[in-house]
């Protein structure tokens, strides 16, 4: 079946398998391999991309549940060359270490800040609660999301 | 920027954080095929036949490998790191559930997974051994009938230390306490799961290889060793790595079957295994049952300790650790502490599970020795109605004792302990802790305090001490300045997250005064660095940080000559201060090491017997390990109700000698205490009486998030190594090693009254619930 | 990664569209898609036609018709999360919701998917029990109401017939309500080892007039404690109360023993959760909020 997903702005259309995933659909049809995959069972989160502005775990929806639909993932954080506050945020306060979980995380960071300028240390843990990291900790993703949470313009 | 340590950002999150970086699953090669493993559901079964038609009749299927098939090619077995022999695809029997059957290629992956339910194998089940404790029993199944002559499933003893005077004082001994405690079978798993791409060139018969390799080089000989292919016919290519944590250091038999795929096809053959292939046949950790005893005084003096332990190898021996040591470093479990004798005893065995052992950030199993004395100075805390931390401050090695010979034979090179111990009781708020805990008991609120102090010992390793197959884990490095005066640095160690193309670069900077950014590290590639034997066992800081060193010393030494040409002066006459080579008493006079790479690279003449350029290699042997330590302080809030634990508070001192980043040191700190919470509280690979593994994805495998998880208050102490060029230990493990031990002492702690003694982990709410009513339950089988 | 075997997929445009597409024998609803696909991810479940009914946005609403709570079947458990008129009337359904997976699960799994998943450990079917819920199953024909106590058959099966399509769930609101949901799990967002749902309505008098006790993930016929229900009717709302409820929900249930723990353990949980719940729930129907709402509504 045809699927035809805007993504990060641009508009793509691939005759997909029904049964196609949409972490796969965007991985391999597009190429688009910042969003990452890590188990079989919707608990890792290394998937999290946006669907019509809300993160989703793309790994547990089929890319024909988009069709039609906008989806923006890590490679679309970036707006003209300039990183989202949330992408330097990762970077000043060392939120990562092997950077798998990183793409994930920071969709989610980007998705609350909008809904939650100021969010407490609570808050960012409950955020990612559904998203695992094995090299941090998370005490410096929190951190991390505090950082642009605190620099809403980037660093000045 | 000039020189070299500190915290900074890294440099290898720039990709990272746009998406960007490289992965083995994002590798995409013209013409790639893809591969999946059809798997036992049987832990222990005779195969009686194994039919591929259907599957290969499938339109979009290329290939379909077998044990027969594989054994045509001499290719059914591999060897393992310890010496014994692993089944890449089964032959006559399945020895655990999820052993590797058969392996398809095909167009994609989805076509793949299809096939795997074209292929018809029958099974003859046959009972299984899962329980460890009966592996040795007279009439137990036989798990390795593939030896010829073997009639059990006793893998090795192995001992250490002096059992007769260890005995002696045993029986002098005012007090002995005498605990059993399980390491239960845990995983690493990392965020990624292990997997390869092969492509086989057919016209210059060289194979390429992305993997997720800690070890490339390692690879590149092993591979070269059982598939017959010349090694210089052999790149292995480890890109970015998600997370390795021990897990990736062995071969697997999807990355043969992926290898021969390539041969058979001419075509790249990518394999990557899913979530539940990962925590079910790739490199378990731990699994020690064991027996611990101390000897001491009533005053609390600690004379001795005596352990026993068998160890559940699973079906093949697997372990990752160096030869000469069948039960890794576990011979350190005579602690921080100064000891009069101490005795230990190890047993493998073999049972229907997978193999594996020597995993998630173990440091060659000293994770189980930390936990086991550890855990009973708890129990002679808790015998003698002591205050824990008080016991180890009265046990504690001195400063002045170092470098000290423990009663196994390590030689712990330097740790003033008192001082960390002190310092983590201070940031902790020890004794309020303690109050605030006698008072809230009153209220039936349960508080628990639970300490750790751990000595690691990391960066094999010696050359005459320690080989894995033979090979010697000394590893090299080679540093060039280019004519511009920038660098680059390769080396042989395999990062999956410590950061090492910055904490590299900045040893570098440290040693030539160059800016961390003008320093390129190249790693991960075997046709572009010196042969090493990777990362694990936190040796990348102690073993090639060191190489990186001395590297850049060498080439700070024929700086020195090529300033002296330049100058027109004696070598001996010029001084070093970061960056440049000056004439004695002359500071103005200097040459900055791009002036002098240029110059090394010009038609300058230099003295005969000088080269030119600037460069140097070096392959560093260490003398010792290096034994970074730390003081940990767990504090807990359990609720007797339901035997839900929640961590309030982790304080973690660490001393890992010399910190090359600071930022980089506590995020390595930050995540292995986070490793501590999931083993101590939820993390488990159990088994049924069937053999079902009961860990085989993330919803029975829990691991913590960030919910679980306190905000981490660290501090440090820095005692350099004495023997390290830059003083420093390495880190990477010391937190998964030092955390598990506090957290379950914590939980112990605050069930005090209720006069529980131990319980083993995970402590779920389950179990803690069953400690209360003094019935805790084995946990490395079903719960019934 | 695991994947799915083949399927075929369809986009309902309408309800009558979706009932239409819903009668073949082997399609099924596909909504938030969270428990439906990860089961066809690891090939427990092989439908032939998925019916994708996202786009019904009528049927995602939560609002209050006279003296019922009307959930639409496609309501998000993050709408349901969030929904201030649910949390004022049942808190239960916050306090359930708030232990339901993980936030971005929350946002794509459905309340009607849950209940028609009908997972013995699935928390909004005891909530739901509890509150003495009525299903709206919409169906060529019309619709029918089935009381959430009749819903399920038993694991993983449930009344909704070929053809038809959960609609809507309707809670009814009566004045001395309070409510609360009690969950004990490994981690967070691990399926309950244990939870229960209590719903106390007062009488004037200071007696229970009606309680109703949902359980989760311990065999509990239709994810009720009907005998401590019964016990409560008409006695006083005090701890003695709730702990015998408690402990005759204990012994009427069948917890099985798994890794989540053995029984002895999960039918404590029963009585001490029942009890906790029970607790929170009357301290919501006599407290300040329910004060409010007696002067807001004399008002």
């Amino acid at each position: 079946m045809r699927v035809a997903v805007t993504v990060n702005g641009t508009d793509y259309a691939r005759d997909v398998e029904p049964r196609l995933l949409l972490i796969h659909f965007l991985r391999d049809e597009l190429g688009l391999t910042g969003s990452h995959w890590g188990c079989d069972t919707s608990n890792c989160g290394s998937c999290v991309v946006w669907l019509d502005a809300r993160p989703v775990k793309a790994c547990t929806v089929l890319a024909a549940m988009a069709d039609g639909r906008i989806v923006r993932t890590v490679e679309g954080l970036e707006r003209d060359g300039q990183l989202d506050p949330v992408q330097q945020g990762f970077v000043e306060c060392h939120g990562l270490q092997c950077g798998f979980c990183t793409p994930g995380m920071m969709m989610t960071a980007r998705w609350l800040l909008d809904r939650n300028p100021d969010p407490d240390e609570a808050e960012i843990r409950e955020a990612i609660s559904g998203q695992i990291c094995r090299c941090t900790g998370y005490e410096n993703i929190v951190r991390s999301v505090r950082w642009a949470a605190e620099h809403p313009e980037g660093p000045t | 920027m000039t020189g070299g340590f500190g915290s900074r950002p890294r440099k290898e999150d720039q990709r990272f954080i746009r998406g960007r970086g490289t992965y083995v699953d994002d590798v995409k090669l013209p013409g790639m095929l893809h591969g999946a493993v059809l798997r036992s559901p049987h832990p222990h079964a005779r195969i009686l036949s194994v039919d591929t038609v259907a599957a290969e009749a499938h339109p979009k299927v290329r290939a379909v490998l077998t044990g027969e098939s594989l054994a045509k090619r001499d290719l059914a077995w591999m060897p393992t790191l310890s010496g014994d022999k692993q089944a890449v695809l089964a032959t006559d029997k399945v020895r655990f559930q999820g052993q590797e059957v058969a392996f398809v290629v095909a167009d994609d992956h989805y076509a793949a997974r299809d096939a795997l339910e074209l292929i018809d194998v029958e099974y003859e089940p046959l009972p299984p051994v899962i329980d460890a404790r009966q592996a040795l029993d007279p009439g137990a199944p036989l798990v390795r009938d593939d030896h010829p002559g073997r009639a059990d499933n006793h893998i090795f003893d192995w001992e250490a230390g002096d059992a007769e005077r260890t005995d002696a004082v045993f029986r002098a001994a005012e007090v002995t306490v005498s605990q059993d405690m399980l390491y239960p079978r845990v995983h690493p798993a990392p965020l990624e799961t292990c997997g390869i791409v092969a492509d086989f060139e057919q016209i210059s018969g060289k194979l390429t290889v992305w993997a997720t390799s800690q070890a490339p080089h390692a690879h590149r000989t092993l591979y070269s060793m059982v598939t017959g292919l010349p090694e210089h016919k052999i790149r292995v290519v480890s890109p970015d790595i998600g997370g390795g944590f021990g897990s990736k250091v062995p071969i697997y038999p999807g990355y043969l079957c992926a290898i021969v795929g390539t041969m058979i096809t001419g075509r790249p053959v990518k394999w990557m295994e899913d979530r539940s292939e990962n925590l079910m046949s790739t490199a378990f950790a731990r699994d020690f049952h064991m027996r611990g005893e101390l000897a001491a005084d009533r005053d609390g003096k600690i004379r001795a300790v005596r352990v026993q332990v068998l160890a559940d190898h699973g079906a093949f021996n697997g372990a990752a650790q160096p030869s000469k040591y069948p039960a890794g470093f576990f011979g350190v479990f005579t602690g921080s502490y100064d000891l009069e004798a101490a005795h230990c005893q190890v047993t493998g065995v073999y049972t229907n599970k997978a193999p594996g052992g020597v995993a998630y950030s173990c440091s060659f199993r000293i994770t189980e020795a930390v936990y086991l004395v550890e855990r009973m100075v708890d129990v002679l805390a808790f015998e003698l109605d002591m205050d824990p931390a008080e016991l180890r401050m009265r046990n504690l090695l001195r400063p002045e004792q170092f470098p000290y010979t423990c009663q196994t034979g390590w030689v712990y090179d330097s740790g003033d302990y008192p001082r960390t111990l002190r310092m983590a009781m201070d940031l902790a708020g020890y004794e309020k802790l303690r109050a605030e805990q006698r008072a809230e008991r009153g209220n039936g609120h349960l508080i628990g305090i639970g300490l750790s102090f751990f000595t690691e010992a990391v960066g094999a390793g010696p050359r005459k001490d320690m080989d894995i197959l033979g090979i010697g884990m000394a590893d090299g490095v080679e540093l060039r300045v280019h004519p511009t005066g920038t660098a680059v640095l390769r080396i042989s160690v395999q990062t999956q997250g410590q950061g090492h193309e910055t904490t590299f670069a900045q040893i570098v900077a440290e040693e030539l005064g160059l800016s961390p950014d003008d320093v390129e590290v190249v790693h991960g590639d075997t046709d572009q660095t010196p042969f090493g034997m990777g990362t694990y066992g936190s040796r990348s800081t102690p073993v090639s940080g060191a190489a990186t060193a001395i590297v850049a010393r060498k080439v700070r030494e024929r700086a020195r000559v090529v300033a002296a040409a330049m100058l027109e002066v004696d070598p001996d006459d010029l001084e070093w201060e970061r960056g440049r080579w000056f004439v004695r008493g002359d500071p103005d006079s200097g040459r900055t090491i791009a002036e002098i790479a240029w110059a090394a690279h010009s038609n300058l003449e230099l003295p005969d017997g000088v080269e030119g350029h600037l460069d140097a290699t070096c392959v560093y042997n260490p003398p010792n390990l290096t034994y970074p330590f730390g003081a940990y302080i767990c504090v807990v809030d359990v609720d007797p109700g339901t035997g839900k634990v929640d961590v309030r508070r982790f304080v973690a001192v660490d001393d890992c000698g010399v910190r090359i980043n600071p930022m980089i040191v506590e995020g390595q700190v930050h995540g292995g205490l986070a490793d501590g919470i999931g083993m101590a509280l939820m993390e488990n690979i159990a088994f049924d009486a069937e053999g079902n593994c009961l860990g085989g994805s993330f919803m029975d495998y829990l691991l913590p998030t960030a919910l679980e998880c306190p905000s981490w208050e660290l501090g440090a102490t820095v005692t350099p190594s004495p023997h390290h060029p830059i003083g420093a230990k390495g880190v990477g493990e010391s937190a998964t090693v030092g955390s598990p031990p506090a957290v379950v002492n914590a939980v112990i702690d605050a069930l005090r009254p209720y006069g529980v003694r131990h319980a083993d982990m995970p402590l779920t709410p389950a179990q803690v619930w069953r400690a209360i009513q003094g019935r805790p339950f084995r946990t490395d089988l079903a719960i019934s | 990664m695991q994947v799915p075997s083949h399927v075929e997929y369809e986009r309902a445009t309408s309800v009558d569209h979706a009932l239409l597409l819903l009668s073949r024998p082997d399609a099924r609803v596909l909504a938030g898609g969270h428990s439906l696909i990860p089961m066809m991810k690891l090939r427990l479940a092989q439908p032939e036609m998925l019916v994708d009914i996202n786009g019904l946005t009528e049927l995602s609403y939560i609002r209050l018709d006279g003296s019922q709570l009307r959930i639409g079947a496609l309501a998000r458990h993050a709408d349901l999360l969030d929904s201030p008129l649910a949390g004022q009337h049942f808190p239960i359904f916050h306090d359930a919701e708030r232990v339901v997976a993980d936030p971005i699960v929350r946002l794509w799994g459905t309340v009607g998917g849950s209940l028609c998943q009908a997972d013995p450990s699935e928390d909004l079917s005891a909530a739901f029990a509890a509150t003495h819920a009525t299903a709206v199953i919409r169906g060529a024909d019309g619709d029918r109401e089935v009381p959430v106590r009749e819903f399920h058959l038993g694991p993983y099966e449930t009344v909704v017939g070929r053809g038809e399509l959960l609609a809507e769930v309707r809670v009814p609101v009566q004045p001395g309500t309070g409510s609360a949901y009690e969950k004990v799990a490994r981690r967070v967002g691990d399926w309950s080892v244990a939870a229960a749902g209590a719903v106390i309505r007062l009488d004037g008098k200071n007696g229970i007039a009606q309680a109703g006790i949902g359980l989760t993930a311990v065999g509990a016929e239709h994810f009720v404690a009907a005998e401590a229900e019964e016990y409560l009717r008409g006695r006083a709302p005090d701890e003695e109360s709730f702990i015998e409820a408690g402990a005759i929900a204990a012994v009427h249930c069948h917890p099985v023993a798994d890794q989540r723990g053995p029984e002895d353990y999960k039918r404590h949980l029963v009585a001490e959760l029942t009890t906790r719940a029970l607790r929170r729930a009357t301290a919501r129907a006599t407290g300040p909020a329910a004060a409010g709402a007696k002067r807001r509504k004399a008002a």
